[in-house]
């Protein structure tokens, strides 16, 4: 068991792997899959509970005693020098040059054996900068091989990886159980579950679920299982009021960071009054959809309108101040001003008009108050509304940001993940503010992976794959199994594509 | 198992401003106490140096008068840095600014053929456009293209003093000066008054701490202020909340440079009255200046204070090299070794110790 200040984020797992066998982790974000295997890894210490291996009871207080244990972790973000070859980097941290000298060679050809061995081909010098993101992967995996790994953690291994590079992958996985290694596979992806796993076992809020074989389940069962089937929260929310169309999106594409397709043809439509979720399996467009909607990405082509007015690739700040909010899914690396007061970040959004300024000049005063009535409504908790952002809890921060976005009674609200890492409490009040806003009129456009979520806010469920939709159900009887199916990329019937 | 520690280290979120102050304090008395080792190293007594200094610089008239007259060209570079620094743009380019604006004032008083009361007012709006197109290329280099700011900036210095020496010894040299690399002489006109029979220029004092207060009210009162803290603090969100980084930027570059410039001006004006060799021209207030603009915690207003504190250690340290022949240098080492430990006592601000002394 382990627990985070406030949270239980593993709650008395008990999980058996078999040796040669794939065996998935399967659970949403924040179900406590990465914190679980943290602990085998050695990075973080259980409050209670013991590790067998091979029948023996073990004590794994590091990384390195992980390592002599022979487990190796690969990390969904990599653990690579970038500007280290290939070969540097596997034998790094290794002690075995001669004194101070290392023995390259001795390291290529044994890198060249695994890379035989497991079609992992490489250039042992080139350097990791260069090589693509399935190829860093692949140092990763001849790093943990080159110690002599017989179990090996991978963490969300195909998230960063085009389709082709996951096939590879799962090729490669395969030679390796098939050698006698034992592979722990962290997902939230049912069809990689199928796909290459030997059993699987399902956990929820830090507890499991099921540990099943394969063989002898089914996506929209896996699905059930993943999100549960009781809904925690009961959430007065009153009929339908649908109004005018706010929000129209006509084909819109765009490109991810990365300059690859992000968005296929996207549309759909928000009314006012209603709540649209879009769900999805994190890193399938839902990311790069707010953004271009929020003025922060360009569309490469396609178009919004908001209230019949074209704000395709407008500024930022044109398609605020023409009524839309944005409560953003990083609400601290992008919502919020660390260092500077609470009642700064307040009027992050509306320093430039009236009240807040006058002239060139901002006006504190009215700053204040404004700070100091966020702070009722919305029952932000800060020492005074002078003190830095920083001090807050992410509770207070998410309100903090619900209050500035809110402020102007916004014709669209975009939500991401809003009560993403919120305990209940922050939860509750998040989901009820915007309950709120639909009741006022507002057009929500709801981000969420969080499928329980998903179902009890929402009118409309837009369902994301791939950057493209796979389909618009209406929430009242909507099916948990089918939502599940359309996340994993089946297409519900009726969408023309 | 636990080992009983004797003292803990704690993270301090926000250090109280009295915090800030005595830890600014006890960098500068670290960095002396250092600077003393080398002094004893060089065969010189630390206290009698330190006594020569603190009486040099603050003792006399003259003294003091050179005191006031070093701490005109940190003032406004400084003032300036610490607008660069709000948005988190390194400029270490002040001393290259600094130059231009001496050029474009030299430019304006032998060549321009103004009226006599134009001259002055054009020669500071000159040097201020100089300092400022010196510190926009940086800064649209840094927006449009993402190259590091601390190196651009720093190399547009040495180009700024290449620039002077070619046209102190080509074009500009002065016909009147028999073969020195200097320009003519400013016509009067040009140059600026000072104090009596002192080399404090005070209008250029006077529009140094004017500067000051603009810049804290610009900082703490405006919607641009808002903006530059923003972008320092934290550039996501600036974009999130439709703020431009570059025209922010490219905003903290003109006032960064711009007030650099001025100093330029000041120096050619009120000191020296003609353009001349770079060194001679300002002897490192560039640099200095980043020391005093992070020494006043990149507060406009504390720069007045922390500016004369660099005044007295420039002047003090002319002293102490003529009467115990120290090289020239010396002040270089103070300087480096405040900057050392005020960097150090940044990360000391935000940790407390508390002590224990539990037996077992």
């Amino acid at each position: 068991m382990k627990r985070f200040p406030g949270v239980v984020a593993s709650d008395g797992v008990n999980l058996g792997v078999r040796q040669g066998e794939i065996h998935c982790l399967l659970g949403e974000n924040g179900a406590g899959k990465t914190t679980l295997m943290r602990i085998l890894y050695g990075l973080y210490q259980p409050d209670s509970g013991e590790i067998f291996l091979a029948g023996k009871r073990v004590k794994i207080s590091s990384p390195s005693v992980a390592l002599a244990h022979r487990i190796g972790m690969i990390h969904q973000h990599f653990r690579l020098v970038p500007t280290l070859s290939v070969e540097e980097n596997v034998i790094l941290g290794l002690d075995e040059g001669m004194g101070p000298f290392l023995r390259l060679g001795k390291t290529r050809k044994k890198i060249a054996a695994i890379a035989d061995e497991y079609g992992l081909s490489i250039d042992p010098k080139a350097k990791v900068w260069q090589l693509s993101v399935g190829q860093q992967q692949r140092v990763e995996i001849i790093k943990a091989l080159y110690r002599e790994s017989d179990i090996l953690i991978m963490d969300e291994p195909t998230s960063v990886l085009t389709p082709q590079e996951v096939d590879q992958l799962f090729t490669t996985l395969r030679t390796l159980v098939d050698d006698g290694l034992t592979i722990i596979f962290i997902t939230h992806k049912l069809d990689e579950v199928m796909q290459v796993s030997d059993r699987v076992t399902v956990l929820r809020y830090g507890k499991l679920v099921a540990t099943l074989p394969t063989s002898q389940t089914d996506k929209p069962s896996l699905a059930r299982l993943m999100v549960g089937r009781e809904v925690v929260f009961r959430l007065e929310k009153n009929p339908l009021q649908q109004g005018e169309k706010l929000l129209e999106v006509i084909e819109l594409q765009t490109l991810s960071d990365r300059g690859l397709p992000a968005l296929r043809n996207v549309s759909f439509e928000v009314y006012g009054g209603e709540i649209l979720s879009v769900a999805g399996v994190s890193g399938n467009g839902q990311a790069e959809l707010a953004e271009v909607l929020t003025g922060l990405r360009k569309a490469t082509s396609g178009q919004i309108f908001l209230g019949g007015k074209d704000i395709t690739n407008r500024s930022a700040r044109e398609i605020t101040d023409a009524g839309v909010a944005h409560v953003p899914a990083e609400r601290i690396k992008m919502g919020t001003v660390r260092n500077m007061s609470v009642r700064e970040n307040l009027i992050l959004k509306d320093y430039r008009h009236p009240p807040f300024s006058r002239g060139i000049f901002l006006n504190h005063k009215k700053a204040e108050a404004n700070a100091q009535r966020a702070m009722v409504d919305y029952q932000i908790a800060a020492p005074s509304d002078n003190s830095a952002a920083k001090l807050l809890s992410g509770g207070n921060i998410q309100r903090m940001v619900l209050a500035r976005e809110l402020s102007g009674n916004p014709r669209l609200i975009v939500a991401a993940h809003p009560t993403y890492g919120l305990d209940v409490g922050a939860t509750e009040q998040v989901r009820q503010v915007l309950l709120r806003q639909r009741e006022r009129g507002a057009a929500i456009l709801l981000i969420s992976e969080d499928l329980e979520e998903v179902m009890a806010l929402s009118d409309r469920i837009l369902v994301m794959f791939s950057g493209g939709v796979m389909g618009i159900l209406d929430a009242e009887g909507a099916e948990l199994g089918e939502i599940g199916l359309m996340m994993a990329g089946t297409q519900h019937e009726g969408v023309k594509r | 198992m636990k080992k009983p520690s004797l003292f803990r280290v704690e993270r301090r979120p926000v250090p109280s401003g009295h915090v800030v102050v005595l830890v600014s304090i006890l960098a500068i008395f670290a960095a002396l106490l250092v600077a003393g080792i080398f002094f004893q190293a060089y065969g010189v007594s630390a206290i009698r140096a330190y006594q020569l200094i603190v009486k040099g610089a603050l003792g006399s008239k003259l003294g003091l008068t050179e005191t006031v007259r070093r701490a005109i060209p940190l003032l406004l570079c400084g003032v300036g840095l610490t607008i660069a620094f709000r948005a988190l743009f390194w400029n270490i380019g002040a001393e290259g600014q600094l130059l231009l604006g001496g050029v474009a004032a030299a430019g304006v008083a032998l060549f321009s053929g103004l009226p006599n009361v134009l001259l002055l007012p054009a020669m500071f709006i000159a040097g201020f456009l100089a300092g400022a197109l010196w510190g926009l290329i940086p800064a649209a280099l840094k927006a449009r293209l993402g190259i590091n700011d601390v190196i651009t900036t720093l190399m547009m210095n040495y180009i700024a003093i290449y620039l002077v020496e070619w046209l102190i010894h080509g074009p500009w040299r002065g016909p009147t000066m028999r073969g020195f690399a200097y320009t003519d002489k400013f016509p009067s006109a040009a140059t600026l008054p000072t104090i009596s029979w002192t080399r404090i220029h005070w209008p250029t004092l006077l529009l140094g701490l004017a500067l000051a207060v603009l810049a804290y009210l610009l900082i703490t009162r405006t919607r641009a202020g808002f903006e530059i803290r923003v972008v320092g603090e934290n550039p996501d969100a600036a974009r999130f909340a439709g703020i431009s980084v570059l025209k922010t930027t490219l905003l903290v570059m003109i006032i960064s440079g711009g007030l650099a410039g001025l100093a330029g001006v000041g120096e050619v004006a009120g000191i020296h009255k003609m353009l001349l060799g770079p060194t001679h021209i300002s002897m490192g207030y560039g640099y200095t200046a980043i020391i005093v603009a992070w020494l006043a915690r990149r507060n406009p207003l504390a720069v007045i204070v922390t500016s004369l504190l660099f005044g007295v250690i420039m002047s003090g340290g002319d002293v102490i090299r003529v009467s115990l022949g120290l090289p020239f240098q010396v002040i270089n080492l103070f300087n480096g070794l405040i900057l050392f430990f005020l960097i150090g006592s940044e990360l000391l601000m935000h940790y407390k110790i508390s002590f224990s002394f539990r037996r077992q």
